[in-house]
């Protein structure tokens, strides 16, 4: 089962937190230091694993991935496979660039209510649902469809990105 | 710019975000976000805001708390969103509670009822949302309330509907598997789904019920084989084709649940092999993905009942994946391999190099991981290379979790396979020296006994090299700053019995060090106790053979310390210590023999029957006969400090047996028994003091002889408590206790020879004895605490190699001695309560889970057949919809010229599989139609939830009849 999902800067700013198990707001911020810990002393080029059964508890692992300026991390027990959560890392990331277009810290900042949706098309109570981001997208293009017929909706525009983009 | 705003957040938000952005401090960050929830409290506050205003409040709500601020004020608006008719500001309400709440929240009960409505909604993204809250929110007290909604959504018209609800129901399986233990069958069916998606998605709450109870589902091998084979052979629509790879997650899934159901089960087995043997062929080992089933199906073939053929082949893939350059592939080569070793230890052999070189490798998992195919991989002939590299890498690491646990591997490996016993004293030195605080105090005592007891072969030669080898080590490491505590009692204890024991070092040049670390570590009263305790025993040496102590003025003033100390374990060591100086040097010997820590004590005379002969001769000479102390009516609390303290300590509790009231007693018991005077001068003697009793005992003479037995029975106990001392473990008593002890034999000697006894002995002597007559609650903890006599025949067996050389000895020994186990206590007070191997504990928590299964096991048993006839039901009604099925995979042929082909094939695999399925369900249902139609009314009572986990007696005796 996968335990939580972490989005967070390489200054340690969470973006996107998700666990599938219950946190209250202390432990989770307690939770995402030991990680970014963790992360931040890991040079490059070395394996995109790391045995957090100090931080998770045993049998926990998580996998990252760093993306420009963003650490994806997914935390995840006995019962997944490393490799295949690496990929399900490249799933959400290549739904978000899909949905974003050349997806940015900034878009996350701003967006993440549909980080959220696009993550829960993706995992599903700790479960792997969907790996095809065409789906994914698919599945959310439905939910903007059927809540833009209610109100105007609009994503960031990329102006507004770029003017804050570091 | 509020127009800019992406998905409705105003100008305020892009605001705030930026700032934080910007904040140069957490301090300037948490400023700004403290004025954010003013803002926000006073807005969300005012009356008639805007349902689009509450929706962007909630997601900066959100986002302060992301940040981890709390925002529970904030709470009740999304509940109350979730309530919107508008599926947008739904969908923000679930998110926001979801992301807010836990599922045992107040709350939760004011969302329930929406839930429900939107399980029934008409819109499947509304029913989407609300699944996905349920999964979140719902705990096992609002299961039930769902539950009926969630079932019915299984059979929902839109797949995606249906992946989620197989997924919720395995949610609530996770949270409390009775609760759904009865709509497994569901699972099963779900398997037949003619969505792969579904059918994928049901693989994930199966693999967790055939964790639990993998006999259950035997019969699904074949199936599991089969649709393992279709996806191989890329069946299944292109849509579901992950960088070229078919379903690469439905086969990983597949792969694990194979892996635990051929587990040891050469039949199951047997029909995987075909199946592997395609997959290591066909899948590409360029993607992540394809590795990723690559490395499942290395493991699938090493749990599995070994097929050579496949054995090579998996060695040859992880062969592969170790000479890769990715750090990723090379953490799954090293372990694949150590799942490969299992199997086959030589397989290893052939990948040294590459082993050695993620040894070596900067990443810190890698590593990790080596060292724990290393741990696996120890024979005795690497384990001095191994934990030499154990220690180095443990030394090099800040990260103590991980410190503890590699300290505790090298300890293991090195008491499993220690070539030496010099190298494992040296290995072990390192290690407390290292990681002292962090390793388990059992591993101190072991040590110290076998140092004590040496290594089992009767070659006392041997065994004191061993120990002058201990002392030197010891010496020089003392002259180390910083020693952890557990490690300086190691020393304290060898430094006292065995520092003198080689005449290489005086006893003055021991005492001197000792009292450097008593006074090093004045903080430390377990090191202190421990000091003061080898103190006693270098001086009690030097006395028995007749050389004067001289003690050192330091040694002197950590006595007068210590006699004044707050804690009453160090000062009872430190008058034994000054009692103990004053004795002559044969009293000394019988009381500190020298290296007799491993001798029994067995031979203990607990009823003190060489006594006899002395109390005859008193009480002829008119003494009063003995009365014991739980027998004397209201003096039982009179006892000094000392007992009563001991007393606490072990009990854990107050003493109220003070003030019960008095109960009828049987009499005086050791002198009756002792000696067979006439009652009347019993009467008369007790009647001074016990004017009450004195009847009562007059009119049971025949009460005596059981409690005679009763009072042997106390006095064992009471050796076994004044032995082991005190349950707290931390400081123990070890020396107090044994001299208490050996007051209990030698200072009577000396009474009976008729010596004078020192003042202190007496008072021991009064405390033993009140300690003695315990209450019968003391007693009981005590004998499950230390499990009274049956412990001692088991305490004695040492935790690893070591044969127990205190037994073979104790022969030779005269039986006093054997009272005299100086530091012995500690070591096997633990052992009673958790026995011998100490730190393969680690093992352990499998018993743990079986109790947790059991219930669901024995339910399952017997709702077992259920899941035959409903399979049946399916595959009954599927008669119309077998086509379906065919058209499942048929349905949207994969583009691929190949698959067009292929495809009746493939419906002859499913009619085949149904066919099997039928089969071997008809030998079930032949037991008569009563039993389908009471499980479909027990079925559909349960989905109406009037009795979600009641008994059926009906459907009971129906499944048992």
């Amino acid at each position: 089962m996968i335990r939580a999902v972490i989005v967070m800067n390489t200054q340690g700013k969470p973006r996107l937190v998700k666990f599938y198990d219950f946190q209250p707001p202390e432990k989770q911020q307690e939770l995402i230091r030991s990680v970014y810990g963790v992360l931040s002393e890991r040079a490059d080029n070395v394996s995109n694993f790391v045995e957090a059964d100090a931080i998770f508890g045993p049998g926990t692992q998580l996998v990252y991935k760093h993306f420009a300026t963003l650490y994806f991390v997914f935390v995840f027990d006995s019962a997944e496979n490393e490799l295949a959560m690496l990929d399900l890392i490249q799933v959400f990331v290549e739904t978000l660039d899909r949905c974003f277009k050349n997806v940015c810290e900034l878009d996350m900042v701003f967006n993440f209510n549909k980080m959220h949706m696009l993550l829960d098309e993706i995992i599903f109570g700790g479960q792997v649902l969907e790996t095809s981001s065409e789906q994914v997208l698919k599945a959310v293009e439905e939910i903007a469809k059927l809540e833009k017929s209610s109100s105007a909706i609009s994503l960031v525009p990329k102006s507004v990105s770029a003017r804050f983009g570091r | 710019m509020g127009s800019q705003g992406g998905w409705g957040q105003s100008k305020e938000f892009l605001d705030l975000v930026k700032s934080i952005g910007e904040a140069r401090s957490k301090a300037e960050e948490d400023r700004i976000i403290l004025r954010e929830i003013e803002t926000l409290k006073r807005r969300i506050a005012e009356p008639d805001v805007p349902r689009r205003k509450m929706k962007e409040y909630l997601i900066r709500l959100v986002y302060v708390e992301m940040l981890g601020h709390d925002a529970s004020f904030g709470y009740i608006h999304a509940v109350k969103m979730t309530h919107d008719d508008s599926l947008l500001l739904k969908r923000t309400g679930y998110l926001a509670v979801t992301l807010f709440l836990n599922e045992d929240h107040d709350l939760i009960i004011l969302i329930v009822n929406t839930i429900q409505k939107d399980l029934r909604s008409d819109n499947y993204l509304v029913v989407c949302a609300a699944l996905t809250a349920v999964c979140k929110l719902i705990n096992e007290e609002t299961i039930p309330a769902v539950l009926p909604q969630v079932v019915e959504l299984l059979g929902h018209s839109k797949e995606a509907v249906r992946k989620k609800a197989v997924l919720a129901l395995h949610r609530f399986y996770q949270r409390a598997p009775n609760s759904v233990s009865h709509l497994i069958s569901n699972f099963r069916k779900r398997l037949c789904d003619n969505d792969p998606g579904v059918m994928g998605a049901t693989l994930c709450p199966l693999f967790d019920l055939i964790k639990e109870d993998i006999n259950s589902y035997k019969d699904l091998v074949v199936s599991f084989v089969s649709i393992l084979k279709q996806v191989a052979e890329r069946r299944l629509p292109k849509t579901y084709d992950y960088h070229q790879m078919p379903a690469p997650f439905i086969q990983i899934k597949l792969l694990k649940i194979l892996a635990l159901l051929g587990g040891g089960d050469k039949q199951a087995s047997g029909h995987m092999y075909t199946v592997l043997g395609d997959i290591f062929r066909k899948v590409e080992a360029s993607s992540n993905i394809g590795n990723a089933v690559l490395y499942e199906c290395i493991c699938c073939v090493s749990s599995i009942y070994p097929s050579p053929k496949l054995l090579e082949t998996a060695v040859d893939a992880t062969s592969r994946f170790l000479k890769s350059d990715s750090h990723n592939l090379k953490y799954m080569g090293i372990d694949a391999l150590g799942r490969l070793i299992k199997i086959n230890p030589d397989i290893a052999e052939e990948h040294q190099l590459a082993v050695i070189d993620c040894l070596e490798d900067p990443d810190d998992t890698l590593k990790r991981k080596t060292f724990e195919l290393l741990y696996k991989m120890t024979k005795s002939s690497n384990v001095e290379v191994i934990v030499d590299r154990m220690i180095d890498y443990m030394i090099s690491i800040n990260d103590n979790h991980y410190k503890t646990e590699i300290a505790s591997r090298c300890v293991e490996l090195a008491e499993q396979f220690a070539p030496s016993n010099q190298w494992f004293i040296q290995t072990m030195n390192k290690v407390f020296e290292h990681a002292g605080d962090l390793v388990n105090v059992r591993v101190a005592h072991n040590l110290m006994r076998l140092i004590a007891e040496g290594f089992g072969e009767d070659d006392e030669g041997a065994d004191s090299q061993l120990r002058s080898s201990a002392v030197d080590s010891y010496l020089h490491i003392l002259g180390e700053p910083k020693l952890p505590s557990v490690f300086l009692q190691v020393i304290c204890w060898v430094l006292g019995e065995y520092g003198t024991a080689d005449g290489k070092y005086s006893a003055s040049y021991i005492l001197g060090k000792l009292c450097d670390v008593a006074e090093a570590h004045s903080t430390d009263d377990t090191v202190k106790a421990y000091t003061t305790s080898a103190i006693m025993k270098i001086c009690a040496f030097e006395i028995a053979v007749g050389r004067k102590v001289e003690l050192l003025p330091e040694c002197q003033s950590l006595i007068d310390e210590l006699s004044a100390s707050h804690s009453t374990d160090l000062q009872q060591r430190a008058y034994e210590l000054q009692a103990l100086l004053g004795l002559d040097s044969q009293a000394v010997e019988s009381v500190m023999p020298l290296d007799a820590s491993c001798e029994d004590i067995e031979q203990i005379d607990k009823n003190l029957s060489f006594l006899d002969s002395f109390v005859i001769q008193s009480i002829e000479k008119g003494a009063r006969p003995y009365i014991p102390e739980n027998e004397r009516s209201g003096m039982f609390n009179i006892g000094n400090f000392r007992s009563q303290y001991q007393h606490e300590a072990s009990s854990h509790s107050l003493r109220f047996e003070a003030y019960e009231l008095p109960k009828p007693s049987p009499p005086p018991t050791v002198a009756q028994v002792a000696l067979p005077l006439p009652t009347t001068d019993l009467v008369q003697m007790p009647e001074q003091t016990y004017p009450r009793e004195t009847h009562q005992a007059a009119n049971l003479p025949s009460a005596t002889h059981a409690s005679s037995a009763d009072f042997g029975v106390k006095l064992r106990l009471e050796g076994v408590q004044r032995k082991w001392g005190r349950p707290t473990y931390s400081s123990p008593s070890a020396s107090s206790s044994s001299s208490t002890q050996k007051t209990a034999n030698g200072a009577t000697h000396l009474d009976g020879g008729g010596t004078a006894s020192s003042q202190t002995r007496d008072s021991f002597y009064d405390s033993r004895r009140q300690q003695a007559e315990v209450s019968a609650e003391k007693q009981k903890l005590a004998a499950s605490l230390f499990g009274a006599s049956t412990v001692k025949s088991e305490k004695r067996q040492p935790s690893a190699h070591k044969t127990p050389k205190g037994i073979s000895t104790s022969t030779e020994k005269p039986a006093v001695k054997g009272a005299i186990s100086s530091s012995e206590p500690p070591k096997e007070k633990t052992l009673p309560s958790s026995p011998p191997p100490d730190l393969l504990d680690l093992g352990e928590p499998t018993p743990a889970s079986i109790p947790s299964v059991d219930p669901f096991k024995q339910l399952e048993g017997l709702l077992g057949p259920t899941s035959a006839p409903s399979a049946i039901d399916h595959s009954s009604a599927a008669g119309p919809k077998a086509p379906d099925l065919m058209a499942l995979y048929a349905d949207a042929p994969p583009a691929g010229v190949s698959s067009g082909s292929l495809n009746p094939a493939l419906a002859d695999m499913y009619t085949v599989n149904k066919n099997s399925h039928e089969t071997a369900n008809v030998a079930a249902v032949k037991k008569g139609p009563n039993l389908q139609d009471s499980l479909q009314k027990d079925a559909t009572a349960r989905q109406v939830g009037v009795t979600p986990t009641g008994n059926n007696p009906n459907l009971f005796s129906d499944l048992l009849g």
